[in-house]
Formats: structure tokens, C-alpha cells, sequence
């Protein structure tokens, strides 16, 4: 039984969740169903994985959610329904998603100030200029091709019938990121600057680079996941509210350690799909949205009490 | 040999882990007044052992008596209010609370509903006059404001207050320096006139020669050797690593050995260093004595680049450096082995191969693959470890299962995959057992003789003296005087803790 102690729990975990939410609406086995599931699923996947590079640093991003809020204003105010200017405001918001990342970056390493806070004001911050680009209330739209991404659905696919957009780019993206974690030198380094930034810089990491590319993938996921938002929600002015801390409780379900040097990019989209189940079973039971919330609170303080708790009993 | 009957003795005890036989029928006694030192590598058994008298663990075979009766301890608990007080290496204190709040944790003296702070200050000091006037502090003292030593103290006094007869010291001087030390070994002195049983457990020589009145050595959970009184240090040495050690410290460099000068500092300052000049010449093991705060350890966060001079001029071979960061001394092929393996030198969540391999993958495209760098590949790295007789399970595990000795070999490996011109080996032998020391010397010489600069800073004068092809002793910031192989502790401690005075003196004349 030794190895059941090697295979992330989340992972069964996840398992016995769509078991459930399959037993209880037939309508989930059905493409429609776990295909609109998994878009569903999406932004929060994307959201996470790139969380988790910042996790794994040693730090949080409490930017994501307002970043994606920012990007789903700003495009369709720079857009406004004009879809020949689709691909460079596109462009436009990864720049200024790269941006926020080197900031955030920039803050954490030469302003010294716990990313916690670093991200929190940039959260703040990035609110606050999205509320004031879009004077309060939403304003134009997203053309169609905007859309796209988030809403299309490629029909009389071979086996499964249908395929969102969506999902194809959480597997492009979310495998991108796999591999630039788990499959190259910046990954490795990266993982063994959250576990031991004093040791990594003694051993020649170059600690700011390092930082600030984590830093610049969670923003850019997140400039990703807006699009994928504004695609299939539409443009509001609350749409990345309580993101960030989604995609953080989706990383640690998956078993990221706080605080840095553990935690697998897998394991973290299985986090995002635990969550997205418990809150598919929410509504299947009819619970309104503020359950939603008194659960993930709740989920998050478990996930963590776990993780120690696990760590301890393995002699860690 | 006198037949004191014992005050504890314990007797074939064995006691199994899963995987693991760490005490194979044991046998272990200590008298009323007599220092008993235990010694072995780590991991022999020393502290398992202790852990079965004390009644952290049940030994699953054996028998324990404590003045004459037969006891089994369930808990730790018991076997304190019999007296057995058992001292670890990290102090289970109370920053926060005084020393006489500490010294009755859990036993407080109360009067009706409240806790009696008179009587257990009274009781305090009953106790602290034991130390006579060695303490420097008193039972309001919060331990925090205590230095390691005082802490030791209260730990010590803690056992005295619950009268115990058996005192357990667990390498009580693992963070204490050289006064600190001999404080230290006064009070058991002390304790030994008083009657008490002491078990010391260290693996330093020095210690066992000023201390003990008997040695038992254990190694792999069996009694390597037992001594009734205390014998020479190749007797010791011998039995802990179970074969003939040929020669402790290897060959110092032949003339021939010596190259070019690889790195040359020049008049170089910073806010600790003070207008150093050093020639470190390929082939040659440079040594670095000075007492705590002479500089030493400024002097190699310097030279790597962590703490960087302010002024001065620094070559390597002929070139001009401008070492700012340790990435750029890496890169010009400075490296530095840090003194705190777990603070500074390992990523402990990590994999024995992730931590051998990081310098060569920060040196590397960042896109590339992990374990095939422009520096080392898998199986270069696998052949490093190897040759340095890293032992583990497999390189794959968490690098904090092995013990401090093969986690150093891991930090070589991560160097030597960069194939470095200057190493600088801060405390490379701090926590490790004699028999590892030995290895790591002989590979600091081995990566000499290959062309190495090698400078070591250690506080282990002995390991200093017998490494070094020349010592050079610090002071104040400054480097004071440099002596050839040879030269005597007490030439060396006197140029440490004089010098400043002669400088005047020379400067004024």
C-alpha cells in the first residue's frame, strides 16, 4: 500500500466528486454537459496554474482577479465592437498583463514588500483604474471574434461531438506551463527558490529574473482567462472578483506549499477542477452563491490544515 | 578498576525500526559521579539509546535498572520524576517567559488558585547558586535575552531543580564557541563532584579527553568498543569507523603541486574587512583561524560576491573582477560551500539531484532540459555524487533525509559540475561525523591537486592546523598574521587575540 502514499490525493478526490456530481444529473455524462463543465473550468484552471508559479516562488498574487476584471473592461472599451481591432487589443493586454507582472516583480524584489501586500495594493490599484476607465458601469462590447475564445463551441468532433474553444486553450496553456515547470531549467530553479531563496542565491539563481518571469506568467494567465471570461460572461464590472483567491485555493487543494518549493502544475489543475465540481454540486443542490463562498473559505483553511498535518506525519 | 555499583545501567537492549535494527543488544551503565561519554557517527544509535532510558521510546528487548530496581519508562514524564533528565540539542525554552518560569514549566509552586512566584524565585535561585557565580543572569531574566550558553544553563538547571541523579547531554557544545565551552565543562565538573551521573554524547575528541572518566563507543546500533578510561584518539577514532583510519588529515601540498596565483585581492575593504590582501595560488589549501567575528566568515561572503568589498582591486588569474553578487563569482569560477548547510546551502524539499544540479541549471539556456545542461548532464552529475560516496536511498529522495555529511557531498557536486578555479569552504565539516571529515578533507585536497585555489574557514583550529598549507589568522576585520603548516595552536591563538594590541604597538614604532 506504500505507493497510495505517493499518488496527490486530489486527484482521488477529484474522482469521487464527479462520481458524485455524475450520479446525482445524468446531464453530466453527456458531452454538452462535462463539456461545458470543463469551460466552465477553464479561466480557473488557466487562473491557478499560473498562481502556482508565483506559490511556488514563495509568494502570492492577490492581482490576478482585478487583472482579470481590467482586461475584460479594457478590451471591450478599446474594442467596442469593432472586430478588425480584435488581435491588437488582444496584444495590448498581454503587454500590459507583462507589465503588472514586472511591477508586481519589481515591488517584491527592490521595494522589499511581501508580495502579499505588493499584489494586494496592485490589486487595489488595478480596480481602481478599471472602475475609473469604465466611469463605474460597463461600457461597449465584445465583438464576436472577441467572443471566440470563451464561447465558441467546434461541433461533430470525432468521439466526443463537441469542443470549446476554451478548452483547447486551457490545454495549450496549461501544458505550456507544465512543461516550463516540470521540463527546464527556469522551473527547477524556480521551485528551489520558494524552498530556499538564501540557498538558491548562494548556489548562482538569479533570484530577480527568476521572480519576476513567475510574476509575468500568473499575469499573463490571467490576462488569458479574462479573455476567456469576457468570451462566454460578457463584459461586467465584477467579473474577476474573488479570482485570485479561486485560483490560490485551487493550487492548494492540488497540494502546493505556501510559502514556496512544492507544488505541481497537474496537481493544480485537478485543484481547479475540485473546485469547480464542489460548486457544480452546490447548485445542483440549489445552494445560492454566498454558500459558494462560506464553502471555498472553508475548503481553503482544510486544504491547508491537511497539507501540514500530512507533511508532519511524514516526518517533514 | 573500581565496582561502583552503577546508578543506571541498561541492559541488551534492542530496539527495531521499520527497516532499520538501531540498537542491537546494547548494554550501557553509568556510575554516581562519573562522566561517561558516548560516541559514535551519526546515526549509530547515541541518541536512540538515550531515547529508551528516557522512555521516548520502549526498547523491544532488554532491561533498564535505575539504582538497583528495574523500570520501563512509558513517557518521558516518568523517567523525569525518577530522576533521568535528558538535555537535547534543541532547547525546548520559552523565549518569552523568565528563567524561573521556565525552570517549573508545568510544575509551577502554587498557594490556593494562584501561582506562588515567590517561592518558585526562592527555588530558582536555590538552584542558580549551584552554577556559583558563573551565571550572568537571574530568575526574572527572560531566556530570550540569554545567550546559547546561558540557555544551555537553565536547561541544566532545570534538571537540577527536578534532583536529577542522570543527566543526558545530547552534544550539548554543537553552538557554543570556545569560552562558552569551557563554562560549560566546569559545571559538569561540578556535577560530577556532586555525585551525579553523566552521559555526555559528542563525536568531539577534544571534549571526550577533557571530560570523560569512560568512553563507549557504538556504531550501527552495537557497542564498537568500551574504554574504563579515556584512550587515544586513534583508538577512538578507530572503533567509530569500525577499520584502521590510515591518516586523518591528508598530504599537504608537494612543492611541485603549487601553481600560479589564480586569485590575487588587493588592499580590499568593507564595512567589516579591512585592507586585506591575499595571493591564493592553484594547488595550495589556504586556512583561515580568528576567533568568532574576526571577519572569516565576512572575508568568504566577500570573495563570493554575497557581501561584496567597497574598495580595492581583485584578479583572477591576471583579469580584473568586479565581484558584486555570487552569480558573477560563480560565473568567474568562485565558489563558496556555506557554513549553515540548511540556511544557505540546501533546498531541503528538494531532491538530492535538484540540489546537486542547480548551479549548473542557473548557468544554463532557462529553457532548457533540467538534466542534460550546458554544464552536466544526468548521468555527469550521478558520477559526481558517486565518486563523493554520497549515500542515499537513491538521488531522487528529499535531500533532508540524508544525513549533514552527504548533504555536503551534494553541495560539492553542485560546484564541481561548474569545474571551479577558486573554493571556499565555510565550516565544511560543522556537525559531521570523523569519519566523513576525513573524506571531505582528502577530496579538498584531491580537488587541489587538480588545480584548485582552495580556501577553508573553519572554528575548528585542530581541523585549521592539519588541512592547511598555510593559515593566515584574522583579527578585528584584518588579516594579522600568516604561519606555514606546522605552527602551533597556541602561536596561532595568541596572533588571534593579541594582534590588534601589537599593530598599535608595531604602528607606533
Amino acid at each position: 500500500m506504500r505507493w497510495m502514499g505517493k499518488i496527490n490525493p486530489v486527484f482521488l478526490v477529484l474522482i469521487l466528486l464527479l462520481l458524485a456530481v455524475a450520479f446525482l444529473s445524468p446531464y453530466f455524462l453527456q458531452p454538452a454537459g462535462y463539456m461545458n463543465f470543463l469551460k466552465r473550468a477553464a479561466p480557473i484552471a488557466i487562473l491557478a496554474v499560473g498562481q502556482l508559479y508565483v506559490i511556488n516562488s514563495g509568494g502570492f498574487d492577490l492581482s490576478a482577479g482585478a487583472l482579470v476584471t481590467l482586461t475584460v473592461i479594457g478590451s471591450s472599451i478599446l474594442l467596442n465592437g469593432d472586430p478588425s481591432a480584435t488581435w491588437w487589443v488582444i496584444c495590448v493586454m498581454l503587454v500590459i498583463g507583462a507589465m503588472v507582472g514586472v511591477a508586481n516583480a519589481f515591488v517584491v524584489s527592490y521595494l522589499k514588500v511581501p508580495s502579499i501586500i505588493a499584489t494586494l495594493g496592485m490589486m487595489i490599484t488595478l480596480s481602481g483604474i478599471a472602475l475609473t476607465w469604465s466611469g463605474g458601469a460597463p461600457r461597449g462590447y465584445l465583438p464576436e471574434n472577441f467572443r471566440f475564445f470563451g464561447r465558441y463551441l467546434i461541433k461533430d468532433v470525432p468521439l466526443i461531438q463537441l469542443l470549446p474553444v476554451a478548452v483547447i486553450v486551457m490545454i495549450i496553456v496549461c501544458g505550456a506551463l507544465w512543461w516550463l515547470m516540470h521540463r527546464t531549467n527556469y522551473g527547477k530553479q524556480l521551485v528551489a527558490m520558494g524552498d530556499n531563496p538564501q540557498s538558491a542565491r548562494l548556489a548562482g539563481v538569479p533570484l530577480v529574473r527568476t521572480r519576476t518571469i513567475a510574476f509575468v506568467v500568473s499575469s499573463l494567465s490571467a490576462v488569458i482567462a479574462g479573455i476567456l471570461l469576457g468570451g462566454f460572461a460578457g463584459v461586467s464590472t465584477d467579473v474577476g472578483v474573488g479570482l485570485e483567491l479561486q485560483a490560490i485555493t485551487a493550487a492548494v487543494i492540488g497540494g502546493a506549499q505556501l510559502l514556496g518549493g512544492r507544488g505541481t502544475v497537474g496537481a493544480a489543475v485537478a485543484g481547479a477542477l475540485v473546485l469547480q465540481t464542489v460548486f457544480t454540486l452546490l447548485n445542483i443542490f440549489g445552494f445560492p452563491k454566498p454558500i459558494r463562498d462560506v464553502v471555498q473559505g472553508l475548503i481553503l483553511i482544510s486544504a491547508v490544515a491537511l497539507a501540514s498535518f500530512r507533511r508532519r506525519n511524514s516526518g517533514g | 578498576m573500581s565496582k561502583v555499583k552503577p546508578l543506571f545501567e541498561m541492559r541488551g537492549i534492542t530496539k527495531a525500526f521499520p527497516g532499520i535494527l538501531a540498537l542491537d543488544d546494547v548494554s550501557f551503565d553509568c556510575r554516581a559521579g562519573e562522566v561517561h561519554a558516548l560516541v559514535g557517527e551519526n546515526g549509530a544509535g547515541k541518541s536512540t539509546l538515550m531515547k529508551v532510558l528516557s522512555g521516548v521510546y520502549q526498547a523491544d528487548a532488554g532491561e533498564i535498572f535505575l539504582q538497583g530496581e528495574k523500570v520501563a519508562f512509558l513517557h518521558p514524564l516518568e523517567s523525569l520524576k525518577q530522576g533521568v533528565s535528558v538535555i537535547y540539542q534543541e532547547f525546548s525554552l520559552l523565549p518569552d517567559r523568565s528563567v524561573a518560569e521556565n525552570i517549573f514549566l508545568g510544575r509551577e509552586p502554587m498557594r490556593g488558585l494562584f501561582l506562588d512566584k515567590q517561592s518558585m524565585r526562592e527555588m530558582t535561585q536555590t538552584v542558580l547558586k549551584m552554577f556559583g557565580d558563573k551565571h550572568n543572569f537571574s530568575a526574572e531574566t527572560l531566556v530570550g535575552t540569554l545567550d546559547v550558553a546561558q540557555q544551555q544553563m537553565v536547561e541544566i538547571a532545570k534538571a537540577l531543580s527536578l534532583e536529577a541523579q542522570v543527566i543526558v547531554m545530547d552534544e550539548p557544545t554543537a553552538a557554543l564557541n570556545d569560552s562558552e565551552c569551557e563554562l560549560l565543562f566546569n559545571l559538569i565538573d561540578d556535577l560530577r563532584k556532586q555525585g551525579r551521573s553523566i552521559v555526555y554524547i559528542t563525536h568531539r575528541i577534544r571534549e571526550i579527553k577533557r571530560l570523560a572518566d569512560r568512553v563507549t563507543v557504538i556504531k550501527d546500533g552495537k557497542i564498537a568498543a568500551r574504554f574504563d578510561h579515556v584512550p587515544e584518539t586513534d583508538q577512538i577514532v578507530e572503533a567509530m569507523v569500525g577499520r584502521t583510519l590510515g591518516q586523518f588529515y591528508p598530504e599537504l601540498a608537494a612543492p611541485d603541486e603549487i601553481g600560479e596565483t589564480v586569485l590575487r585581492i588587493e588592499d580590499c575593504s568593507n564595512a567589516r574587512l579591512h585592507n586585506i590582501s591575499l595571493d591564493l595560488k592553484a594547488g595550495v589549501i589556504t586556512g583561515f583561524a580568528g576567533v568568532q567575528g574576526a571577519g572569516r566568515a565576512a572575508l568568504a561572503m566577500a570573495v563570493f560576491g554575497a557581501d561584496p568589498f567597497v574598495s580595492g582591486a581583485v584578479t583572477l588569474e591576471g583579469k580584473p573582477l568586479n565581484l558584486t553578487s555570487p552569480r558573477q563569482a560563480a560565473q568567474a569560477g568562485i565558489v563558496m560551500l556555506p557554513g549553515d548547510r540548511k540556511a544557505q546551502g540546501l533546498s531541503l524539499m528538494q531532491s538530492v539531484f535538484d540540489n546537486a544540479f542547480i548551479s549548473a541549471r542557473a548557468f544554463s539556456t532557462p529553457l532548457g532540459n533540467p538534466f542534460r545542461t550546458n554544464h552536466a548532464d544526468r548521468n555527469d552529475i550521478q558520477k559526481l555524487l558517486d565518486q563523493l560516496d554520497t549515500r542515499a536511498a537513491s538521488y531522487d529522495v528529499e535531500i533532508k533525509s540524508l544525513s549533514g555529511g552527504n548533504q555536503q557531498k551534494a553541495i560539492v557536486a553542485r560546484w564541481l559540475a561548474l569545474k571551479p578555479k577558486v573554493l571556499i569552504f565555510v565550516e565544511p565539516t560543522r556537525g559531521i561525523d570523523v569519519n566523513t571529515k576525513s573524506a571531505i578533507y582528502r577530496q579538498m585536497r584531491k580537488l587541489a591537486q587538480q588545480g584548485a585555489a582552495i580556501m577553508m574557514i573553519s572554528s575548528d583550529l585542530p581541523e585549521v592546523l592539519g588541512v592547511s598549507d598555510r593559515i593566515m589568522v584574522m583579527s578585528d576585520g584584518r588579516i594579522v598574521a600568516e604561519f606555514p603548516n606546522g605552527v602551533s595552536e597556541a602561536d596561532v591563538m595568541r596572533a588571534a587575540t593579541h594582534s590588534a594590541d601589537e599593530q598599535i604597538v608595531q604602528g607606533v614604532a
